[in-house]
Parts: structure tokens; C-alpha cells; sequence
């Protein structure tokens, strides 16, 4: 078992004749992702290299090809389009990798998505996991992953990688790992994540990794608190980040109290949540609360 | 994306917000000439500047006030544009260094009767646009939110609807307008947010707002900051940028898409990805030392982007030391090395470096560096690097 993906999941690639698309759709299907279709507007008819069949919309790949998940790639000025072309195609998970989406059309997609029965995963983000199921919907290096009972969530990439491989490293491995994206404005949070690790059978613990900002730590902290009985590890990064480069005045008071690496370590700790104080640390804190 | 008090009075003015008669004077120009012709007498003069706290702010060649004065007739009008201009503005926010002025705004003074402070930005845990309203203005927004809760508003917008009328009307009853002004400031406050959304801001604050002796509502001064990730779509904003505000190697490192940002250490960093970045600063001061920098080079960083960076990095005469820190996934370890042998060869640094390379083409990577020649420290780890190099740096 692994949460969001399962055996039969499909997937279309947005944006797969582009030159990111083409390669990590090639780089998710040697790793055993059932890609099953790609779609670029105007190309529709056309077939990659790998063979996969273009369509012009997604609604079409959902027709020809029983797609249920999207791994998109488009340019950031149409990506947010293309998030709102899944979901009006009812796609059951979205998986955004695009970097540099402007605020306000994250805006208008995440009410489409309170609207909806699709799940957002990023945008900004290395994308989703499950070594056991050999399925990759991302750009995450493959080989550093390995099948197990952990399951991490992050808001970052390269610090997700950083988790995965020191827990690999320690002999253990991930049941699934989710990059939720580190922009303002996402989709799925560190407690939308949390909560299907609570429920999922295969999961025995978490790895959380969080950053400065926001209140996505605080409230993944305060469901813990009250209901997650799997050991839980975590760390947040930025506590040297300098004070003076946040958002103007205003962005703070909206925040409130919240969005500093001490209000969200005084929250997790007080879960009970073993906090790794440095980065280096990840895999171990999580041995301190989970023996195996 | 910043920019200054005028061009964001001048945007408001666009968008039919009330803001009181203003005029932008760049050094050089004839103050005189622009003096007698404005039509009146009494001038607020303001420091344009990129920083807040103008005001109680001081110039280095302290002139015994601070970014903002009035003055009571031209002739000493002339004498504070004078003084201020080249002159080197400290505030709150500038840091110790201070910025040089060289343009001031001259603004018509307004006789104030009540001031307030009104602010849209985007509420990323609510994940909608806010509109905020004080009825208390002219002090930062964290003292009247630290002093008075009760008097700050708050109003979330519906994207799909946009600000309301109704929501506004509510608003201006709430805090107590009689119609006129109600009618006048509901205006004010949808102008506002069409401002907002066609030029995909982050941020415009109003402070003050205010009500002048005859009843009327004016900006006075005003803050707009904009998304970057939608300039884009808007070349009429990107024309406002001040590049003589901002920090050159973060002007530079942004041509080459590149995240930089300077800070006060003598380590320079240079990582992939934002999050590890972080860490690896959280890292270096852990182990004692301080970070000169924030790099993030980014998901797809080429050879040549690499050598980029590292030209901007060096160009900071403060740092003793270079960690790297890659954890290679798009961005392949051997790219990351031969870029650092490019900047090596045009640069011929002689500084300590540590270098953690993981991930794509790790081997690969370490050997172009081991047969570069250079004087270079591995790490294996994350820990290790931050270590080394703090060690390295003492």
C-alpha cells in the first residue's frame, strides 16, 4: 500500500513534448510509472519517442487512455490553466512540478479545488514516490529510495532528497514520500499529508520536513498532537534565515504569532514530535522514537 | 519586485485613488524651476529611497532630520532637496551603510483630520486575497496590531467575486462614516483591489490613508510591492525597476536565474535548492560560523550558470571560505564541477573550499575536481561540509 498512488495508477504527462517533460517521463517510466499518455494542445495524434500517445487535451486522455493522474510540466504563465484543465477533468491527482506560477492564479486554482475532488500536489515541488509500488510522479533521483515503512513529507526538494537518503542510508526505506512545494500558495499541506500517513497500514512512521513561513507546521502539529499514535520526527529549516527578508510589514500580521522555526518547534516538541536540530539529524531523530 | 513612493502614487493616481498633487525630482534636474512652478508654498519633501521608516531615519550628513520634512516656503524647500540629495539616508531598514537618495518626491501638504491605515495582500494560509483597515494610521502596522487588535479589520476576498460593495459598505459602517465618506472610501478601497489584481501584486499598503479638513479621503503615502513570478506578463511594472536600490550581485545573479541573496558572513554557500540551502546555513552557524550568502541555484543549473554564481559569490571581499553543497537530481554533480573549474581558471581564487557532492553523476563530478588541480576539501555529508568548512574558515 503507499497513499495517493496504487497499482493502477495512470498518469498523463502536461507538457511532455517539452524538454524537462520529455526526459523525466522517460526517467518515471524506466522506473516502472504507468505514463500512459501526454498531453500538448496542437500535437495531439502525434507519439514520443518512448511511444506514448499525445492528445490534445486532458479531457481526451481520460477517453482514450483511463488516465486518473496528471504530471505537469507546462510553462509557469499556462501551468495554472493546465492545473484547472485536470480538474475539470475530474482527475483524481495532480501532480504540479512547475516552478514560478504567479500567486494569484494559485489563487483561483486552489478555490477550484475546494470545488472538486482532485488533489494538488505542489506546484514547486519534487513531486510524489512509492518505491514499493515502483512509482514516480517527479523528478526525484530514483536510487536513493528504497521500500519501507516510512513516510516522509516535505515542503522543499533537495532537503526531501537529503531525507530519503539518510534514512535509505540507515538500512530502512519509504513507504511514500510527498513533496507538497515550497511556494506560498499549494496544494496538499503537511496535514492534508499526515493524515493519510495516520491512515495508511504500511506507513509505522513519519518524517515531516518543514521551513520558515506559513502555519502548514503548526496546524500539522496540532493533529498529531490529538490523533497520530505513529512515531513522528521532524525538522525546520531557516532558523539562521534573516528576519528583514520576509514579506513586507503586513504579511507578518496576517501570520500573527505564527510562521517562525521557534513557534513551529515549540508546537511540534510539544506533539511530541522528535525534532532533528540540524539537518543531518533527520534519520537519527526519527531512530530516537522508532526502533527499527 | 519594489518600487518607489512615487511611481506607486502615480499607479494609484492611474486607478483614480485620490493622492494628494506630487512631483518627482532626479539629482540633476533644475530644482529651482520646478519649485516656482508648483502652486503652493508649504512642500512635504521625501527621500526616495527603497527602505521604510523614512522618517525616523537620520543622513549621515545629518541635516537634523530624518527622509521626510516639510519645509515652509521654497527657498528652504530648495535648501532640503539640496541636503538631501547624495546625501547617504539611514533607517530602521537600510542598515548601517544607509542609501544614498538621488530622487526626493515633493508632495502638497494635507490638513489631516483622521488618519488610517489600509493594506490587500495575499493570505497564504487562507489562501485568499485580505484587504486590512485600521482606524488608526501613520504608525507601523505591528504596533497597532501589538496596541489596538481591535481596531485592525479584516476582510477576505472571494476570488471568484472579487471585493464587494456590500463588503465594503459594511466596512465604512463598522468604523462609523456618515454617508458621504462611506460612499467615498468604498470607492477608494474596490479602486484599490482592481489595482491589485490587474497588476498581480504582492502587496499595496496605504499608510496613512487619511481624511483631510474638508472630508475627503487621500492616500498619502503608499507601498506597492509585486509578485515577481507574474512580471511576465506585465513589461510596464519590470519598467519601474530601480536597479540603484538593489543589491548588483542580486540584481546580476537574477539575470542568470539564480537566487542570491547577501548577508553578513564570511562563509559563501553555494547549494541546490532552497530548502537544503537553508539547512546548509542552519548547519554553518550550528557549527559556530556565519553564512555570507543565501545561493540557490536552482532545479535545472547549466555549466555556465554555475560559473556565474561563483564569479558573484567571490565578489563579495568579506568572505574566507566556500562550501558547496550539491545533492544532485536535474542538476548533474559533473555540471556543478566543471563549472567550478571555468570560474577557477578566470578568477584564480585562493581561498579554502569544501565540496559534498550526492546524487546524479556524484563520481563523475569528484573526479573532474580531483584532476583539476584545485585545493579542494571533500565532504561526505551534509554535517561533514558545514563543519570542514567552519573549521577551515577559524
Amino acid at each position: 500500500m503507499s497513499i495517493l498512488v496504487n497499482k493502477e495508477t495512470r498518469v498523463a504527462v502536461c507538457g511532455i513534448t517539452g524538454k524537462a517533460g520529455a526526459f523525466h517521463s522517460n526517467q518515471c517510466l524506466e522506473f516502472g510509472t504507468k505514463i500512459v499518455a501526454g498531453v500538448t494542445p496542437g500535437k495531439g495524434g502525434q507519439i514520443t519517442a518512448s511511444n506514448i500517445p499525445i492528445f490534445n487535451s486532458v479531457e481526451e486522455s481520460v477517453t482514450n487512455e483511463g488516465v486518473d493522474t496528471a504530471l505537469i510540466f507546462v510553462p509557469p504563465m499556462f501551468a495554472a490553466a493546465s492545473i484547472m484543465e485536470c480538474i475539470e477533468a475530474n482527475l483524481k491527482l495532480i501532480v504540479c512540478i512547475t516552478e514560478g506560477i504567479p500567486v494569484l492564479d494559485m489563487v483561483r486554482v486552489s478555490v477550484a479545488l475546494e470545488h472538486s475532488n482532485s488533489r494538488l500536489v505542489g506546484p514547486n515541488c519534487p513531486g510524489i514516490i512509492s518505491p514499493g509500488l515502483r512509482c514516480k510522479i517527479g523528478i526525484m533521483p530514483a536510487y536513493i529510495h528504497r521500500p519501507g515503512p516510512i513516510g516522509i513529507v516535505s515542503r522543499s526538494g533537495t532537503l526531501t532528497y537529503e531525507a530519503v537518503w539518510q534514512v535509505t542510508q540507515r538500512g530502512s526505506g519509504q513507504s511514500t514520500c510527498v513533496g507538497i512545494g515550497g511556494d506560498q500558495i499549494i496544494g496538499m499541506t503537511h496535514l492534508d499529508v499526515i493524515k493519510m500517513f495516520n491512515a495508511d497500514p504500511e506507513t509505522e512512521a513519519i518524517l515531516m520536513v518543514g521551513e520558515i513561513g506559513g502555519n502548514s507546521e503548526e496546524l500539522a502539529a496540532a493533529y498529531i498532537k490529538q490523533h497520530v499514535k505513529k512515531p513522528v520526527a521532524a525538522f525546520i529549516a531557516g532558523v539562521s534565515a534573516p528576519q528583514g527578508r520576509r514579506m513586507g510589514h503586513a504579511g507578518a500580521i496576517v501570520s500573527g504569532k505564527y510562521g517562525s522555526a521557534e513557534s513551529k518547534l515549540t508546537a511540534l516538541r510539544d506533539a511530541g514530535v522528535a525534532i532533528a536540530e540540524v539537518p543531518s539529524k533527520m534519520a537519527e531523530a526519527l531512530c530516537s522514537v522508532y526502533g527499527r | 519586485m519594489n518600487i518607489h513612493e512615487y511611481q506607486a502614487q502615480n499607479l494609484l493616481k492611474e486607478f483614480n485613488v485620490p493622492v494628494p498633487f506630487g512631483r518627482v525630482v532626479f539629482s540633476g534636474d533644475d530644482y529651482q524651476a520646478i519649485l516656482e512652478a508648483l502652486h503652493f508654498d508649504k512642500v512635504c519633501i521625501k527621500a526616495q529611497v527603497h527602505a521604510g521608516g523614512r522618517g525616523a531615519g537620520h543622513f549621515k550628513n545629518d541635516l537634523g532630520y530624518g527622509g521626510v520634512k516639510i519645509a515652509s516656503s521654497k527657498k528652504e524647500a530648495l535648501d532640503v532637496i539640496n541636503s538631501m540629495i547624495g546625501n547617504t539616508l539611514v533607517t530602521e531598514q537600510t542598515g548601517n551603510g544607509g542609501k544614498i537618495v538621488h530622487k526626493v518626491y515633493l508632495a502638497e501638504p494635507v490638513q489631516i483630520s483622521q488618519e488610517y491605515y489600509a493594506a490587500i495582500l495575499v493570505d497564504r494560509d487562507l489562501r485568499r486575497p485580505v484587504l486590512m483597515l485600521s482606524t488608526e494610521g501613520g504608525i507601523d502596522i505591528e504596533a497597532i496590531a501589538d496596541r489596538s487588535p481591535e481596531k485592525l479589520h479584516k476582510i477576505i476576498i472571494e476570488p471568484s467575486m472579487g471585493l464587494t460593495i456590500s463588503q465594503t459598505k459594511e466596512l465604512a459602517d463598522q468604523i462609523g462614516l456618515p454617508m458621504e465618506q462611506a460612499r467615498e472610501l468604498s470607492d477608494l478601497l474596490l479602486q484599490l483591489y482592481a489595482l491589485f489584481v490587474a497588476k498581480d501584486c504582492s502587496l499595496i499598503e496605504i499608510n496613512p490613508l487619511v481624511l483631510d479638513k474638508n472630508g475627503h479621503f487621500l492616500a498619502i503615502d503608499s507601498k506597492i510591492n509585486f509578485d515577481d513570478n507574474a512580471l511576465p506578463r506585465h513589461p510596464d511594472i519590470v519598467k519601474l525597476r530601480d536597479v540603484e536600490e538593489e543589491n548588483p550581485n542580486e540584481v546580476e545573479a537574477l539575470q542568470y536565474n539564480l537566487n542570491y541573496i547577501a548577508l553578513g558572513g564570511n562563509i559563501a554557500c553555494l547549494v541546490n535548492g532552497a530548502g537544503l540551502a537553508m539547512a546548509t546555513m542552519d548547519l554553518i552557524q550550528y557549527h559556530g560560523g556565519q553564512p555570507a550568502n543565501f545561493l540557490d541555484i536552482g532545479g535545472g543549473a547549466n555549466e555556465e550558470q554555475i560559473t556565474r554564481a561563483f564569479r558573484i559569490i567571490l565578489k563579495n571581499s568579506n568572505i574566507r571560505g566556500i562550501v558547496v553543497n550539491i545533492f544532485g537530481g536535474i542538476v548533474k554533480c559533473n555540471a556543478v564541477a566543471q563549472g567550478i573549474v571555468n570560474a577557477a581558471q578566470t578568477t584564480s581564487f585562493s581561498l579554502p573550499m569544501v565540496v559534498r557532492f550526492e546524487g546524479t553523476n556524484v563520481e563523475e563530478g569528484k573526479e573532474v575536481l580531483k584532476s583539476s588541480g584545485l585545493k579542494i576539501t571533500f565532504a561526505n555529508d551534509l554535517d561533514d561540509a558545514a563543519n570542514k568548512i567552519v573549521n577551515l574558515c577559524k
